[in-house]
Order: structure tokens, then sequence, then C-alpha cells
């Protein structure tokens, strides 16, 4: 019997049902304009020359693999590695795609750029880039995200990226996602979406995986140096899921790799606040994609919880959808609490304070070693470094930590 | 021929289709919103279903949509509410929605209710030609059109591949950018709709930005008619129903 190898998504962008392209047809046009594009850019040595020039000297790839010993012995277990994305350039997985974007937003003939964030860090991974290759840049984010990030906020500025605040639904991602739609249906002749995650309408879940799986590629290769095999599973923490996708997808054919998405689980996925769309949601259609989605009955999107602004969104990548239908990759989910924990417990024990986001795989990551034996080996995709969530994880705890 | 069919052939004049948010100002006044705008000229009533994030609507729209759902409205409701008094109304009713409500009713089902209420057009906004097969044929095995946009981004061979699908009428969209009202167009306009209604078999209506008389006049010269969406909510939430008749009547007043 033949395997098939996995080659998704199809030429319309569908992953199984899930995936395609649900916009309004003012932007089909540029849509497909983008593919095309995409597509050339491809083919092109230039671009991969200066893509890969950039990743190099500028955001300062390769990120390390690093043997967590600490973190091992704690959960006395499989052997812990970390992928380091918090060392890329402005902290976090984020500028490996916005770098690629940019890069495409200037050969489609474009100055001018507009993003949604959520937590901050493709804010600012956008607005870095923009700086960088002198286009204008407009970011979107939810009024509840600028009250919880402020300093990226104010990062975002000083890169020279103008911040429009939404109050809309929930004034969080969702909601920035909106919006910078709208904005871009308004100004798609010269304006160019940086979407920052595996979502969307086809080509950006896409193109977006192809940007991110620089991670997994790193990091098989340099995990068959430190151990001379493959590990034996794969954890990464899913929002939209992009730092998952661009970990997982190099593994994909592997099958000995078991992969782990981790999601918020808020207070609970049993509550009603949580984020684990692929935990508790249904195929539905948001921000032109098909997708696992938090709903109620009529349809309408419910608001996700997570105290990882990261995290906070009712969807999740089109792939993510059709992996777990496939049962190629578990999803489990991780609660506040739990990420809580793990973030002063990897700061204390390895002192690598890691983004909220991050803080959910590696939470799930200790309880997976440990049922694991000393000779089997986990990468975890540490996708950002927390100094972003500081502040808000100062008000959460209180004075819990003083003596 | 059907109702949509009918309603454009029967009319000596340019169409004036109003578009009005199902469930703003509660279920309970949609048949006698219905029956005044019918009374008042309209060839057809849109009427649109609230979604918690209406990606192509701006601030109008969006404000009614969530005064809908605050006040409970589903599509279940709204088909309820429409079958209730369809026999009152004998203008086309167009349900507009996006299509993830469609989705979680059930696309057959949907079809299935949508018919049964007597809707004889579908309007989904986020769904373009590439992804119709979705829907397209449990409406046509209800005898429901599909009705497509093109919009002014749209290249030409687009549009032509848009139009020939055509069902019921064509949704020119006027502007790049989402619903509501806005001070001018773009000067591009006017050739954009004379192109789609040269390529197009079937009627073709502007929609987007239209808030005045004086732009239902302007903008009907080039196409068969309108649509007025934000102005129409906005009249209504004020209930300057004077005004709504004045909008209509400035389309009674061109001899096609």
């Amino acid at each position: 019997m033949t395997q098939k190898v996995y080659a998704m998504p199809d030429e319309k962008g569908h992953f199984g049902i899930y995936g395609g392209r649900y916009v309004p047809e003012t932007l089909m046009t540029a849509v497909i304009e983008l593919e095309e594009e995409y597509q050339r850019a491809l083919k092109d040595p230039e671009f991969s020359r200066e893509l890969n020039y950039l990743l190099k000297e500028y955001v300062g790839r390769e990120t390390p693999l690093y043997f967590a010993e600490n973190l091992t012995k704690h959960a006395n277990g499989a052997k812990i590695y970390l992928k380091r994305e918090d060392l890329n350039h402005t902290g976090a997985h984020k500028i490996n795609n916005t770098i690629g974007q940019a890069l495409l937003t200037a050969r489609m003939g474009k100055r001018k750029v507009v993003a949604e964030t959520g937590a901050g860090q493709h804010g600012v991974a956008t607005a870095t880039v923009c700086a960088l290759l002198n286009l204008d840049c407009v970011i979107f984010m939810g009024e509840e995200d600028v009250r919880r990030q402020e300093l990226n906020v104010f990062r975002m500025e000083l890169l020279g990226a103008k911040v429009i605040s939404v109050k809309s639904g929930s004034a969080t991602l969702k909601d920035a996602v909106n919006e910078a739609l709208r904005y871009w249906v308004a100004n798609v002749h010269d304006t160019h979406y940086i979407l920052g995650s595996v979502m969307g309408p086809h080509p950006f879940p896409k193109m977006v995986r192809d940007f991110q799986s620089v991670i997994g590629q790193e990091s098989k290769a340099q995990y068959l140096e430190k151990e001379g095999k493959a590990p034996n599973a794969v954890v990464a923490c899913i929002g939209g899921g992009s730092n998952s996708i661009g970990m997982f997808h190099p593994f994909i054919e592997d099958k000995s790799v078991k992969m782990f998405g981790v999601e918020a689980a808020g207070q609970g996925v049993e509550t009603q606040f949580h984020a684990a769309s692929l935990t508790k949601g249904k195929p539905g259609i948001l921000h032109g994609a098909m997708m696992y989605l938090l709903q109620d009955e009529d349809g309408q999107v419910q608001e996700a919880h997570s105290i990882s602004a990261g995290l906070d969104y009712p969807g999740v990548g089109p792939e993510h959808s059709h992996l777990q239908d496939i049962g190629r990759v578990s999803y489990e989910s991780i609660t506040d609490d739990e990420a809580l924990d793990a973030f002063q417990l990897l700061a204390k024990t390895e002192g690598i304070i890691p983004a909220l986001e991050s803080a959910h795989a590696v939470a799930y990551a200790i309880k997976l070693a440990a049922g694991m034996n000393r000779e089997e080996g986990i990468i975890v995709c540490l996708s950002g470094r927390g100094d972003k969530d500081v502040h808000s994880v100062k008000e959460k705890l209180g004075g819990r930590n003083h003596e | 021929m059907n109702r949509i069919e009918k309603a454009f052939h029967q009319t000596e004049r340019k169409s004036f289709v109003p578009y009005i948010m199902a469930g703003d100002g509660g279920l309970d006044t949609l048949k006698d919103r219905l029956l005044f705008l019918e009374k008042s000229g309209a060839t057809a009533v849109e009427l649109g279903i609230p979604f918690s994030d209406p990606v192509a609507d701006g601030p109008t729209i969006q404000q009614a949509g969530i005064r809908a759902l605050k006040a409970g409205t589903t599509l279940r409701k709204t088909l309820k509410a429409i079958s209730e008094c369809r026999n009152e109304v004998s203008i086309p009713l167009i349900v507009m929605t996006y299509i993830n409500p469609v989705l979680s009713f059930g696309i057959d089902a949907f079809a299935e209710a949508a018919a049964a209420a007597g809707i004889d057009g579908c309007i989904i906004p986020d769904l373009p030609i590439e992804e119709e097969h979705l829907i397209s044929g449990a409406l046509e095995g209800k005898a429901i059109e599909l009705i497509r946009l093109v919009t002014i981004t749209s290249p030409p061979e687009r549009i032509k591949a848009i139009v020939s699908r055509g069902n019921g009428y064509i949704y020119a969209v006027t502007v790049a950018g989402i619903t509501g009202t806005r001070s001018g167009f773009n000067p591009d306009l006017g050739a954009f709709l004379q192109k789609v209604k040269e390529l197009s078999p079937i009627p073709v209506l502007a929609g987007f930005g239209i808030s005045t008389p004086d732009h239902v006049r302007d903008v009907s010269k080039y196409c068969d008619g309108v649509i007025v969406g934000s102005r129409i909510i906005d009249l209504f939430e004020q209930n300057e129903l004077d005004e709504i008749k004045k909008l209509i009547s400035a389309s009674i007043a061109i001899q096609a």
C-alpha cells in the first residue's frame, strides 16, 4: 500500500473541508494577486537570498535549541529542549513571517501595510520590518489588549507605526482582525495586509506556515545533531496557530514524532471562559476561512478568554482544524493558572521568562515529560519572551511572591 | 417568471431596494416596516441577518446588528417572522447574511426553511464565486436566487465570470470599502456601472454609500437602480418615515 504524502492545501487553499477564501468580493483581486506574487517569489532565488539574509543578519537566526536540564530534572522524565524563538529580534517568532510578507509587499509595489495584533508581538514585528523597509504601517489592536500590553503599544509607536485601538465587540484580537479587514477593503489598491497567523483567506494560512516552517526545519536538524535521532514529541501553543504549525509542518511525515498543540483553557474548558477552539468549537467560517470556531447555536462567534492576549482568539488555523480531524496532532489545553505556574517555574529553574503564550506549551510539556522515560526527548517551541507580560503577571500575582 | 424577475419587468422606473436589519427595533416591527416600504414604492427588500463579525459593514449596520442581536434576533426567528407576514407582502424579499449563521443553521435546512418562508433570494457578502458551491446547489434546488456581487475592484474578466452566473440581479458595489454613507463617489463609478451593465444579462443594482435623493438619481442613471442600507437604517432608527419616502420617490422620478 502506498502512503499518501501530506500535501495541503489544495490549489484553492482547502485543507480538507477547512480553509478557502470566504472574503468580500472587494478583496478577491488582492488575495489572488498576493497568491500569484508569492508563487513567483518562491521561484525567485533573489527573494530567498534576501529573506535568508535578513533572517540571519537582522533577526538573528538560527535560534538555539536549548537543552533545559533544570526543567528536565524538575519534570523527572523525558529530556526537554526549548526552541528559543524568544531570542529572535523583537522577541518572538512573529518576525519570521513579517519579514517575508514585507518583502512581498515591496515586490507588489505597495508601500503601505495594515496588520492586527493581539499580544502586540505581531504588531511590533510588523512595525519593525516596516521601519526597516520604509513602509507606512497601521496596526489595529483591541482596546482590552492595548490596556494589557501598554508597553508594546509604545514600542510600535516608537517604530513609526500608527496604532488604532478597537472598541467593537470583545475589543480583543478577533475585533482587531475585523477592523484590519475593513481597513484593507477600503485601502486595498495601495495596502497589503500582513496577517500574523495561519488564518484568513488563502494564501495566508499556507504562506504564513511556509515562512514559519523555519522553526521546525531548524529544530529537526539541531535535534538530530544533538541526539542523533528524531524527537519523540514536539509541543507548541496555539492561538491562531502560527508558531505551532511552523514547528509541526516539517515533522508531519515523521510518523514517530508525536505532536501536541496546546490551546488556552482560560478558567477551564468546562467554563465559558476559554479559548479552546479545537477542543470545544465546531466548524464555522470567520475571517476568510473555514475552521473550528467558538460559536453559539445560531452561528454567532463567541468571545474567547485567556490570560494571554496572543491566544485570545475564537478560531484556529484551518490546517490545525484538518490535522485534528485526521488525528495527526493531539490538541490539549492548559488553564490560566497552569500557565502562570509554568511562567514562574521556567523563570526560576532556567532563568528564562517566557511569553504567557509559550508558558502554556511549557506547562503541557512538563506534564508530558513526566509520563515519558529519560531516553526520550521533547522539543517545546518557546515562541516568545515574557517581558511584555511581566506587568500583567505582577497584577495577577499581587504580592504573592514576596517574603 | 419568478417574483424577482417580475418585479424588474413590471417596473417602468429604476428600481429602489432598501436594506433593513432584521430585528432592529424588534422582530415584531418587521411586518410594519415591510408593508411601509412596499407601499412607499420599494421594488424589493433586502433583509439583513445580524452577525457578530460583519467585516463588510460600516458603523451604522454594525450598530443595527448589535441592537438586533441584543433583542435576541436569530436567522431562525427571522424566517419565522417572515413566513407569518409573507402573504401580506407581495414584493420580493432577499435575505442578506454572512455565511456562518447559514452554515450553523445547516445549508439544506436553510434553503428549505427560506423557501418555506417565501424568501426569493439570498446575498452572502463573504461568499465569492470560488466558494459558492457550498450553498448554490441547495439554493437552486429550492428556486432561491443567489445574488452575486461585483465590485469596483473586480477586473473585467472577473466581472464577466460573475455576471454570467447571475441570478436575480447583480449587486454592484460602488466603492472599495465597507457599507455606510460617505461624502463622494469614485470618479470611475459611472464607467464601472456601465461596464457591468454591458456585460450583464440581468438587472444591475448599485449599492454601498448611497444616502441622498441626489445619489439615488445620479447613480441610477448608469444602471437599473440602487440599494440603500445604512441611510434607511438611520431613518427608521430616528423614525423619519417621510425621509424614507422621499428617498424612494427620488428613484420613481426617473424614467427608464
